[in-house]
């Protein structure tokens, strides 16, 4: 009987010829990556040591990543304490993929990854953060996971008792429409599955639409996943995957390109035209609560929201940029944007983007996390609304349990910004 | 087994970020982020806070428990008042970081419950009372039953910790 992509991964990972849905096995980990979280995963790290008279020491500092961005700079003493102490123990630990707060290596652990080449195909990629999902795109099998679990991989170098999960096959063909993106696909993807319709599986991505997309719209589908609920999302890699860690992300070592077998047997297969999608919009307070665009537009909106580690990158950002550019954010709307990471700002800002959306009167923060979970920057006013490119819009997600969030696309978001309404950007134009 | 009454009854796809809102992640100890439980249910939150609720009270829940964020928190800080959480079913690292943490919780996939019933958990069952009615209840994943016959995630990997340096 054929594996998956992610049940051949795990066969080769753990050197056995075979593995099952179903099966438990205890996995090898190629990279573990925390962010400001990591706080957290250092008491408990700790805490197994305790008594075990030995010094707490982690099993490999050149395969752990940390990365300060959901909180940067520091909003308040007390995670800038939080962030000294990481600092510490990076020093004392020698882990080397430490991202701090700088403008040359910082960014959204998400982004980060990929850009430096972190991610290969085939790696066993956790990190305590749920969109580590990301990381499939590449080929990776990349999953969320907890604190204490993480401080037990710090430990061990393995994770523990993890379940073969079964696979929902997503086939995607055709071709994207003008004003329609990955974004536009995953938004759609996420209301026909449910918040909970793939739990405790993977989303495997096929089809020509997904093959003629760029790593950056990969990585969008695949951070979503886990908005279905997904344990990860995943494009088997190929020639693009190539293309990217040899081009963008400085990879020059062999890569291990391998495809699921043609009779690879799935838990469900949904197929999806791409050539009859239009710009979808995931309304309040749920991210399965998905419409057309027509259904919601005209909706008034007080704060437009660029970036994340969806929509972050500089893709997302020229898009922007090229809408926005002579014209001007309306009067009663503000725009946040944040870039993804301090390489897509350098580049944006090279290729004039950052002007553009400047002068248009958006406000261009530093890269980071920002808004998009509501503990730093851009909160929203009771009863305001905002429309934003990122991943969820949970009740107070925006830091204000009484204000509402919509989730587009980038361009959906630009071409709303000029009207100060949700807008459709196919009738703009 | 446990006996007590449901404190509270909540929907579909509660997330983490409602059970420990973002705002207050910067706190990260087991032993400080109970205060920050269901923050934006004032109520509720105060409750838990002037101890109304004795240990062993239900929060029961519908489908999806937990979705979104990984954050732990928001299982320690249940954990924190030691209530046990009844869900048709949970989300995976919501799941998972309960059963690492040592919280309590149970998948009762027909959980039929108002606030204020009295729930009782024995023989596989979760009976509600107040109702007469019994529900089945479905087994935690077989592959963290080693961590949860070990206390939770910490003392199982201090064990292997020391198996395997021996
Ligand atoms: S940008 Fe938002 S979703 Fe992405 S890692 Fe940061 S907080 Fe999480």
């Amino acid at each position: 009987m054929g594996m998956t992509y992610v049940q051949k991964l795990l066969a080769r990972a753990c050197g056995t010829a075979v593995v099952e849905t179903g099966d438990v096995l205890e996995l090898p980990v190629d990279l573990a990556m925390s962010h400001e979280n990591a706080a957290l995963v250092i008491n408990q790290f700790n805490e197994i040591f305790r008594d075990t008279g030995r010094e707490p020491r982690v099993w490999d500092a050149d395969k752990i990543a940390i990365i300060f961005d959901h909180r940067v700079p520091a909003e308040s003493s007390k995670t800038a304490t939080n962030q000294k102490k990481i600092r510490d123990f990076v020093a004392a630990q020698g882990i080397t993929r430490f991202h701090d707060i700088r403008g040359d290596v910082g960014g959204i652990c998400h982004q980060i990854l990929p850009e430096n080449g972190y991610v290969r195909p085939g790696h066993v990629l956790v990190g305590t953060d749920s969109h580590t999902t990301t990381h499939g795109a590449l080929g990776a099998f990349a999953f969320g996971i907890g604190a204490t679990e993480m401080a037990a991989v710090w430990a061990l170098g393995s994770i523990l008792n993890v379940e073969v999960p079964g696979t929902i096959k997503v086939v995607v063909n055709g071709e994207f429409p003008p004003g329609v993106y990955a974004k536009d696909l995953i938004l759609h993807l996420v209301g026909l599955l449910t918040a909970e319709g793939a739990n405790f599986k993977i989303i495997e991505f096929h089809g020509d639409a997904i093959r003629s997309l760029p790593t950056s719209g990969r990585l969008v589908l695949c951070n979503m996943s886990v908005e279905a609920g997904a344990t990860g999302g995943v494009v088997p890699p190929d020639e693009e995957t190539r293309r990217y860690l040899r081009d963008e992300a400085g990879v020059v070592d062999e890569l291990e390109i391998f495809a699921p077998d043609v009779d690879a047997v799935y838990d469900r297969v949904v197929e999806i035209d791409a050539t009859h999608l239009e710009p979808q919009i995931a309304c309040p307070h749920t991210v399965d609560n998905v419409k057309p665009i027509g259904d919601v537009k005209g909706r008034k909106i007080d704060q437009i929201v660029v970036g994340s580690c969806t929509n972050g990158r500089l893709d997302d950002i020229e898009i922007v940029a090229r809408t926005l550019r002579g014209k001007h954010v309306a009067k009663g709307t503000r725009m946040l944007v944040f870039p993804a990471s301090w390489r897509i700002y350098t580049d944006a800002l090279n290729a004039g983007y950052v002007g553009d959306l400047i002068e248009a009167g958006a406000v261009v923060c530093n890269p980071g996390c920002g808004p998009c979970l509501g503990i730093h920057q851009g909160a929203l006013g009771d009863n305001e609304t905002a429309l934003a490119t990122t991943n969820r819009n949970f009740k107070g997600r925006m830091g204000n349990p009484g204000a509402e969030v919509f989730l587009c696309s980038p361009v959906v978001a630009a071409t709303s910004a000029l009207t100060g309404v949700i807008s459709d950007p196919r009738e703009v134009n | 087994m446990a006996k007590g009454k449901v404190v509270l009854k909540l929907d579909d796809d509660i997330s983490t970020d409602i059970i420990y809102p973002g705002r207050f992640m910067a706190t990260v100890l087991p032993t400080e982020t109970p205060q920050f439980a269901f923050a934006d249910n004032t109520e509720f939150n105060e409750a838990l806070r002037e101890k109304q609720f004795p240990a062993g009270s239900f929060i029961v829940a519908a489908d999806n428990f937990g979705c979104g964020s990984s954050r732990e928190q928001a299982a320690s800080c249940i954990k924190g008042y030691d209530l046990i959480v009844v869900a048709r079913n949970f989300a995976r690292i919501f799941l998972q970081n309960s059963i690492n943490v040592g919280l309590q919780m149970i998948i009762c996939p027909d959980i039929e419950a108002d606030e204020g019933d009295e729930l009782e958990v024995r023989d596989n069952k979760v009976c509600n009372l107040t109702s007469g009615k019994s529900f089945a209840i479905e087994p935690l994943p077989k592959a963290r039953q080693a961590i949860i016959d070990a206390g939770g995630l910490i003392p199982y990997a201090r064990r292997l910790l020391l198996e395997r340096a021996a």
